[in-house]
């Protein structure tokens, strides 16, 4: 082990850290947005347009990232209707495809468990909320998204993670993130176990963090879910080693 | 009109080593896997932080980083290994099939050692006692009692990790294995043609995930047999 090494790498490690987050969270916001009405139409959409969503939504999760990634890198510029489209200038950026790619994968993904989540509701809740004369509109913002918000979290917390490891794979297409940074270095220096045993431990600090955040929101968006003031102190009364 | 251009044989090879991978890998894993899932659940403190590591560090690393870091740890390694014994012998590679299975058994390993000690835990204690009042040896309770309990709560969890793990297997072709993936990633070098290969290989991965799906779906139920309900 070379610890200066270690040690040296370490800032352009953490640069390179730095882009991975930053791509992490532009995927995971693009994701999202794109969930949001996927997840809703493949729960209780009409078939003609629950049918195609479902066929993304298989098709994203049931082939490796990295032939997506390819796809859209190298595979679009085969059509030269592409190549000479207003897209082209952005189709061209690695960094573009890497987001793009990422941001489809995890929408595919996320739309899944919101899909699972909205399923998972008493259909009660829903037909209490058509009683009361709400539309459709009101009974997804006040009544179906939060509580789908709070099924789903915990299976949307291991996506976060997953995404963020899954950032590693803009490395294949020139990104320099924290594993392409690793890999320059190591290329350069040619001591594989220092530099990238530091990336995997940076990787393993932003998931920690990351499932601490996880746990934070879990925990606020149960708040009413939890024992009120007075049990809390019962509990807290009773000696530990009666 | 051939649309893969002769290439067809090389993308079934590709397939064949893809599946070779994934289930050598799945099966270095499961070792992997129960080995990490006793040290979990071992009284030794020490043995049992080293399972729950083993398994925070495999969940909490990119797959291509664990891949890496087996290929090119385990060419300086092996390297520096050789030339202690042979003086200037030069430089030895890691096979990127063996790196890559290695790397991916471990991965899956650190996943399905949650799995399993979770699945182990839920057997529940009366059905234990049940066991012991019948008199039943160490042999007898597990491979009549523990085992098929084990394995129903742990199939769901395994089967995902399977789907991922077959999906994984393309990560291999960055260190220079010709899979699925790799023999694509040459098709495409050669004929120039990208969307095509990739497109195919994309297929051909789904084909896998949904069989093995199905696979993993009908064993599942096999395993509730007896569970489920006799008709009313």
């Amino acid at each position: 082990m070379n610890w200066s090494l270690m040690l040296e790498s370490v800032p352009a490690l953490l640069y390179g850290a730095l882009a991975t987050v930053q791509m992490l969270l532009m995927t995971l916001v693009c994701g999202a947005l794109l969930a949001l009405p996927l997840g809703i139409v493949a729960a209780n959409g009409r078939p003609i347009i629950r049918l195609p969503v479902m066929g993304y939504i298989t098709f994203f999760r049931g082939t490796p990232l990295l032939v997506q990634v390819f796809l859209v890198y190298y595979g679009f510029s085969q059509f030269q209707i592409i190549r000479s489209s207003i897209f082209w200038p952005l189709l061209r950026e690695a960094w573009f495809c890497a987001l793009l790619t990422l941001a489809l994968h995890t929408a595919a993904y996320t739309a899944n468990i919101l899909r699972g989540a909205i399923l998972a509701i008493p259909a009660g809740q829903k037909e209490a909320a058509v009683a009361l004369g709400m539309r459709p509109s009101l009974i997804y913002r006040l009544v179906i998204l939060p509580q789908a918000l709070r099924i789903g979290m915990p299976a949307y917390g291991n996506e976060m993670i997953s995404m963020m490891k899954a950032t590693s794979l803009a490395s294949t297409i020139t990104i320099m993130e924290l594993t392409g940074t690793a890999n320059t270095i190591v290329a350069r220096t040619y001591a594989p176990y220092e530099v990238f045993i530091s990336a995997a431990l940076v990787y393993l600090c932003v998931a920690w963090m990351l499932s601490r955040l996880v746990r934070a929101i879990e925990a606020r968006l149960s708040r009413h879910m939890r024992p009120a003031v007075e049990a809390q102190n019962t509990l807290r009364r009773v000696p530990v080693h009666a | 009109m051939d649309p893969l251009q002769g290439w067809g044989d090389e993308i079934a090879h590709g397939t064949l080593l893809t599946m070779k991978v994934a289930v050598l890998s799945l099966l270095v894993g499961l070792c992997w896997g129960m080995l990490g899932a006793l040290a979990q659940m071992s009284p030794n403190r020490a043995v049992a932080s080293l399972g729950r590591g083993f398994s925070l560090v495999m969940r909490g690393t990119p797959e291509l980083l664990v891949i890496l870091i087996v290929y090119f740890g385990g060419t300086v390694a092996l390297t520096k290994a050789v030339n202690l014994f042979v003086a200037d012998f030069g430089f030895v590679e890691v096979p990127p099939l063996q790196a890559g299975v290695f790397a991916l058994s471990l991965v899956f390993g650190g996943y399905a050692a949650e799995v399993l000690r979770g699945a182990w835990q839920s057997v529940p204690s009366g059905v234990i006692e049940a066991g012991h009042s019948l008199g039943l040896g160490w042999f007898v309770m597990f491979a009549k009692i523990r085992l098929p309990l084990l394995m129903r709560f742990a199939l769901p969890g395994l089967g995902n990790n399977w789907i991922s793990l077959i999906k994984d297997t393309s990560l291999i072709s960055i260190v220079g294995l010709h899979e699925l993936m790799g023999l694509s990633q040459m098709a495409t070098s050669v004929t120039r043609q990208p969307f095509t290969f990739y497109m195919t290989a994309a297929l051909i991965y789904l084909a896998l995930t949904l069989a093995n799906t199905r696979l993993i779906a009908w064993f599942e139920g096999r395993l509730m047999r007896g569970e489920r309900r006799s008709p009313a």
